[in-house]
């Protein structure tokens, strides 16, 4: 009967009366590790923004001139691509997934951009349209074979980077447009690489500090990805969706469809990094070493910036000071004078370090 | 009873591989009820919901919300037919905010022209509604709506979970073992809540393993047994004993033969 039932929980709820009505509240006594735990959990770039500091301040001791704005302008303009292709490296490791195949789309819209003007004689600023928008249709060409077919995201990137740079060569018939040719008929393919001089004295030629429109152009994008990520319902969707899909599906993110547009959006970012390529080498190249590396060279930049390969967690601004850390501890090293291959010593222990780190930090949730 | 159900299944099937989870079910929720669902783990009742709630799509049947005949082919599409529903795997974004859970895929927009053009979240907005649920709630004083949902306990997080769906229930809400992990006075307030929503007008199917609080709190009790309806029974016809007994299968209810 329902009065049974009733009485039953009556009987021991009726310890209830006179309860404490605080209700649960946390009262962890947090060793100062712990807390450290709980604070890098909530601030995911502090790791590598530490490390960056650290490693300024080190260079900035060790080597005499390393604190001179041209040196620092160097620094920004060597990870401007990275940068870049960073941020589309960021977007798809949120969700979990990983995308080897940005070195190839940067390298190919490149490509495709210059032919378009040169082959066929298609104005300029049309063919970097058209560059733009095949580059995000090979990105949303990722996207639905990871999101529809359902195939992992590393085996389809490691299909499209061969097939894309493949690609590349044949159409390209491994041409190279050369920088001259573009300065005289084509100066928009290398608008990023004009620059703004700061500090310049007006006596002394070629004097102050240069500073590429591609820098400029890198920091825009991480700051409006900061924000998108951050502050939109889309953003939140990217992270909930690499937290844990089925749980955002259940919960009414449409994660097929998340997935889709940060592999489109992710093509759009390496087209992007594609057209400044044109503008910092001079020329457009189907040969050029992103292709190959580009992938390494973000996947490092996103990992270092201690974003969580297993997705959900991390920051673009991380990233970004991933890239910087890269990019000052290869100017760094190089004005001390040590063997170049320190650099890449240095950072494979630094890449090691970060995961592990992302690790310990990771249990603060258990 | 002349009323039609709210939501009504015929012949629903799910197969997992050579497992029959759903075994040509039949379902049916009065409006402004309490409904209870049970049955043994196992049964298929997650998978009935699941179902229900378009979190799975069934190999087989119908469903009718208010008389017309609905395919969620996903939990969005439910939800915005106004089923709401806590998943027994709770559906959260572990390193997500409890607001930002809270509003998962139904976010606020600033108002104006950062709402409209730069589509800013409200998160002022967000945030004070979600503490005002978990009030209402009583079931925690959590000191920072911010903190990531895995820095809750297993109870604050289905209380969390059972905030959401109270609050944006319009049609049906759907509850699997929302008090499985709560403490007593936690599963009271529950059950208050419950009892807060059907005043609201809004029917409820409750899963549960807890006979005292199903025999208390439901208008009908749906029992649940190899993948079907076996009865449907009144709590003040039986006792919790029959019910456990038609359960597992020690006792046949009334003018019911088991087909299998
Ligand atoms: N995703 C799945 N894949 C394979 N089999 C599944 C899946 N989900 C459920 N099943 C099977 O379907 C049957 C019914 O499961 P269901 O979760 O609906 O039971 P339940 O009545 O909710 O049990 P409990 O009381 O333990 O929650 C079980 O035999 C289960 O093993
Ligand atoms: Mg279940």
């Amino acid at each position: 009967m329902s009065n049974d039932a009733k009485t039953v929980s009556e009987a021991y709820e009726s310890g209830l009366t006179g309860a404490s009505e605080r209700v649960a509240e946390f009262h962890e006594k947090d060793s100062p590790l712990k807390r450290l735990q709980h604070w890098l959990h909530t601030t995911p770039s502090a790791v590598p923004m530490i490390v960056l500091l650290l490693a300024l301040l080190f260079f900035g001791f060790a080597t005499s001139n390393f604190f001179k704005a041209g040196t620092l302008s160097t620094i920004l303009q060597q990870i401007a691509i990275v940068g870049i292709l960073g941020c589309a490296q960021t977007l798809v490791v949120l969700t979990a997934g990983i995308d080897l195949s940005v070195g190839a789309i940067a390298v190919f819209s490149s490509v495709l951009m210059g032919q378009f003007t040169f082959r066929y004689g298609i104005p300029a600023p049309l063919s970097i349209i058209l560059g733009l928008g095949l580059g995000t249709l090979m990105g949303a060409m990722n996207g639905f074979l990871i999101a529809r077919i359902k195939l992992p995201p590393f085996i389809v990137t490691l299909g499209t980077w061969q097939i894309l740079l493949a690609a590349n060569f044949i159409y390209s018939a491994n041409e190279t447009i050369r920088s001259s040719d573009i300065e005289a008929q084509a100066p928009a393919l290398r608008f990023w690489g004009n620059d703004i001089v700061f500090f310049a004295d007006a006596a002394v030629k070629n004097s102050g500090v240069k500073v590429l429109y591609a820098v400029f152009l890198m920091i825009v994008l991480v700051a409006v990805m900061a924000y998108v990520l951050r502050h939109t319902a889309w953003g939140r969707h990217v992270y909930a969706t690499g937290d844990d899909p089925q749980a955002a599906a259940l919960a009414g993110v449409p994660t097929g469809r998340v997935l889709i547009q940060v592999y489109a959006l992710a093509g759009l970012f390496c087209a992007i990094a594609g057209w400044v390529m044109i503008g910092r080498f001079g020329s457009v190249s189907p040969t050029a070493s992103t292709g190959q590396l580009g992938n390494i060279q973000s996947i490092t930049a996103v990992v270092i910036g201690g974003i969580s390969l297993f997705g959900g967690r991390g920051s673009i601004i991380g990233m970004f000071f991933g890239a910087l850390i890269v990019g000052v501890f290869e100017m760094g090293l190089r004005l001390i004078g040590t063997d170049p291959q320190w650099t890449f010593f240095l950072i494979g222990v630094l890449i090691i370090l970060a995961v592990a780190v992302d690790q310990w930090i990771r249990k603060a949730s258990a | 009873m002349t009323t039609e159900p709210i939501l009504k299944a015929r012949g629903l099937v799910k197969r997992y591989g050579k497992v029959t989870a759903l075994d040509e079910c039949d379902f049916d929720l009065m409006p402004g009820e309490i409904l209870a669902v049970i049955g043994d783990n196992g049964a298929g009742k997650s998978s009935l919901i699941k179902a229900i709630s378009g979190a799975i799509l069934p190999d087989d049947g119908k469903i009718w919300l208010e008389g017309r005949d609905v395919i969620f082919r996903n939990p969005i599409e439910a939800r915005e037919a106004g089923i709401e529903t806590v998943y027994q795997t709770l559906a959260m974004s572990p390193a997500l905010s409890i607001a930002d859970n809270m509003f998962m895929g139904r976010e606020l927009r600033k108002p104006g022209f950062i709402g409209k053009y730069f589509r800013k979240l409200d998160r002022p907005a967000m945030e004070k509604f979600a503490r005002e649920k978990l009030n209402e709630l009583g079931l925690m004083t959590i000191q920072n709506i911010n903190q990531a949902v895995e820095t809750l306990s297993g109870g604050q997080r289905q209380g969390v979970a059972v905030a959401r769906a109270a609050a944006f229930g319009s049609k049906v809400v759907i509850l699997d073992e929302p008090t499985a992990a709560l403490g007593v006075k936690e599963s009271r307030r529950v059950l208050e809540l419950i009892r807060d929503v059907r005043k609201r007008g809004i029917p409820i199917i409750l899963i549960s393993h807890n006979m005292p609080h199903v025999f208390e709190i439901a208008d009908r009790i749906h029992i649940h047994r190899l993948g079907r309806r076996l009865c449907v029974i009144r709590p003040q016809d039986y006792t919790m004993s029959d019910a456990v007994a038609f359960m597992t299968g020690a006792k046949l209810p009334e003018g019911v033969t088991e087909a299998a």
